[in-house]
């Protein structure tokens, strides 16, 4: 079955005039999984819950396997739905709440008992099934909850943050189940998280949603190499993309009275990324100088926090090396991200590698 | 954890018995014969006749027609108070579910309309209800006992918090899991009510199990007697030199407290546990 997700030009109105989502084109293929990230207010559930036909949607078009779903009923739209707080019925067992829904669409018995049984063996649910969900754990609850998505059998999943209410551990090891699952049975997803780890984890394409409206689309590794703004920039990635403050001088970006590297730019100020384990030390003299505010020891690697004539800047720097408090620090050229200083949007025409002149 | 001490237990004990005793000496006095009551008052003792006492306004056929029993208001008694639990129950559920869960215009207006009312008493609007059931034909039937009181603020007000308090998701998962308004009220909603039913089953059972105006407006016919008013009705005999039935209007009091009590305690239980297994 093709089960294609398309979203053209949805907006969602509220009354009083707020655009939680405002004129958002996305096309999901068969068997993808799409994470929509974005902090909180950004629009993401709200996307979410037209495609499940929970809100209204106020303009554009959704269609679910080439079938404009806009206005029918949620359970018409052959979609399951995965809520943060599980929303498992408190009164059924494990078993009834996989069911329920299959009951609801008159499904012959054995047919029901098969489904669920296969969905709790792959879910390892098996010796719960007869339990209520209060006595079980957070993640055993949202195994239930995943359980009653699969034995739909859906054109798509939608998942509404579902790991937020586990502790973190075990959200790691959840992370992998659904990835695992989602690719074992190829049904397409939409996840919305406001987690970039997580985002970055599952997401075969990743949509970067702020205040309503798509930054970014694409691969996890695209957005975090080529982020589209300075928004998606401090968004995606631990620590952040540091940004600072530069300006061009004769097609040089300078930095704190230093040249980083030739850009095709006329001259003015440009907002400059840089990414902490895309700088390194270099000897005093060269490289712009960092005032060393705090460190941040994770064992692997440690984070310096600094300033660069008052502006943060953050570096990765292996553990064990001694740290004067003025550190001279450096990029290779083709690792600088160069953003208008207005707009934030990225300048698609790139540092130019060729100049060879390293800091 | 505090401890309990003997004082505790001491304070327990005398509330217990502030409770108790009336409820003793009620029963104890009922088993004595209405002639030793008159001479020596109440009694903490047992007498010898509460078997015959018990026996005979259980069957003993009274009132003016000779046709109504104890058994027989018992059982009046007992449909009125069923019947008012389990309509009041039926209808506020109902009301509460159309007031949180569908938005149509005014609904805050009705709901606000409909909770004034408890501030009315049940006497405030007792003639126009007679009136209405009088012009209906209802006057001296079941219905016209149970119907005009079904309607309760109470239970509509209690049934409405507790629905806002199930969270937005369970409907949205009952949504998209093909469940329309009527499933949703009776696979989910209904089963999560069960405690809060529990406890409006209390509370509304005494009310109808104590009615006394109320049956006594609505029925002239003397089958349709209730224990309230039999009890009234024994202390009223005062023919001649003939002293008042006192045994009969105890034990008649001792048989009334029964079902309420019994529906307290079994009720309660799935109340308590209720309450311990919570869950949302």
């Amino acid at each position: 079955m093709m089960a294609e997700l398309s979203i053209s030009q949805v907006s969602k109105l509220y009354a009083g005039g707020v655009r939680a989502v405002s004129d958002v084109t996305l096309h999901v293929g068969d068997g993808e999984f799409i994470v929509l990230v974005g902090p909180s207010g950004c629009g993401k559930s709200t996307l979410l819950r037209m495609v499940a036909g929970l809100e209204d949607i106020s303009a554009g078009e959704i269609a679910i396997g080439g079938r404009v779903v806009n206005r029918l009923d949620p359970a018409e739209r052959d979609i399951a739905m995965v809520f943060q707080n599980y929303a498992l019925y408190p009164h059924m067992s494990v078993r009834e709440n996989m069911a329920y829904g299959l009951k609801n669409r008159r499904m012959p018995r054995d047919e029901i008992a098969a489904r669920v049984a296969e969905a709790a063996q792959m879910l390892e649910l098996g010796p719960y099934l007869d339990r209520k969900p209060r006595a079980l754990s957070g993640g055993q609850r949202q195994r239930v909850a995943m359980g009653r998505a699969v034995v739909r059998q859906p054109a798509a999943f939608l998942f509404d943050e579902p790991l937020s209410n586990l502790d973190a551990k075990l959200r790691v090891s959840m992370r992998g189940e659904i990835r695992k699952l989602q690719k074992r049975l190829g049904t397409t997803a939409l996840y919305v998280t406001h987690d970039q780890l997580e985002a970055m984890t599952l997401a075969d394409r990743l949509v970067v949603l702020n205040g309503g409206q798509v930054e970014q689309v694409g691969s996890p590794l695209e957005v975090y190499h080529r982020p589209a703004s300075t928004f998606v920039a401090s968004f995606i990635g631990a620590p952040a993309m540091s940004l600072l403050d530069a300006h061009v001088e004769g097609g040089q970006v300078m930095l704190a009275g230093q040249a980083l590297a030739r850009v095709a730019r006329p001259d003015g100020a440009v907002t400059l990324g840089l990414r902490a384990e895309d700088l390194h030390m270099v000897a005093p003299g060269q490289g712009v100088a960092l005032q060393v505010d705090y460190i941040e020891e994770l064992g692997a690697q440690r984070l310096v926090h600094g300033l660069v004539e008052g502006q943060a800047l953050c570096i990765a720097l292996p553990p064990g090396v001694a740290l004067p408090p003025v550190l001279h620090v450096g990029a290779a050229p083709e690792r600088l991200h160069l953003f208008d200083a207005i707009t934030g949007r990225r300048f698609t025409a790139r540092t130019s590698a060729q100049s060879g002149a390293l800091v | 954890m505090h401890r309990t001490r003997f004082f505790d237990h001491l304070i327990l004990l005398l509330g217990a018995a502030f409770l108790v005793t009336p409820v003793l000496v009620a029963f104890m006095t009922s088993t004595h014969t209405a002639a030793d009551i008159h001479m020596n008052g109440l009694s903490l003792m047992p007498g010898g006749h509460g078997v015959e006492t018990y026996h005979k306004v259980l069957t003993q056929r009274g009132g003016f027609t000779g046709e109504v029993t104890g058994a027989r208001m018992l059982m009046n008694s007992t449909i009125l108070g069923l019947g008012f639990a389990v309509g009041k129950i039926v209808l506020s559920m109902m009301a509460a579910y159309a007031l949180v869960y569908f938005r149509f215009r005014f609904a805050t207006a009705i709901f606000w309309m409909i909770f004034t009312t408890l501030l009315l008493p049940l006497e405030v609007r007792i003639m126009p209800s007679y009136q209405v059931m009088s012009d209906l034909h209802l006057l001296n039937t079941y219905t016209g006992l149970i119907v005009p009181l079904l309607a309760s603020a109470t239970g509509t007000f209690y049934f409405r918090q507790f629905f806002k308090s199930v969270p937005d998701e369970l409907l949205e998962a009952a949504r998209i899991d093909g469940a329309g308004p009527v499933r949703f009220f009776i696979d989910i909603l209904v089963p999560l009510s069960r405690t809060m039913m529990a406890a409006i089953f209390i509370i509304m059972f005494v009310y109808g199990w104590n009615q006394y105006l109320w049956p006594m407006l609505m029925t002239t016919e003397e089958r349709f007697f209730t224990l309230m008013r039999g009890i009234k009705s024994i202390l009223q005999v005062w023919i001649g030199s003939q002293i008042p039935d006192y045994n009969e209007a105890f034990a008649l009091a001792v048989l009334a407290m029964l079902p309420p009590v019994a529906v307290v305690v079994v009720f309660q239980r799935m109340f308590i546990k209720g309450l311990t297994e919570s869950d949302k």
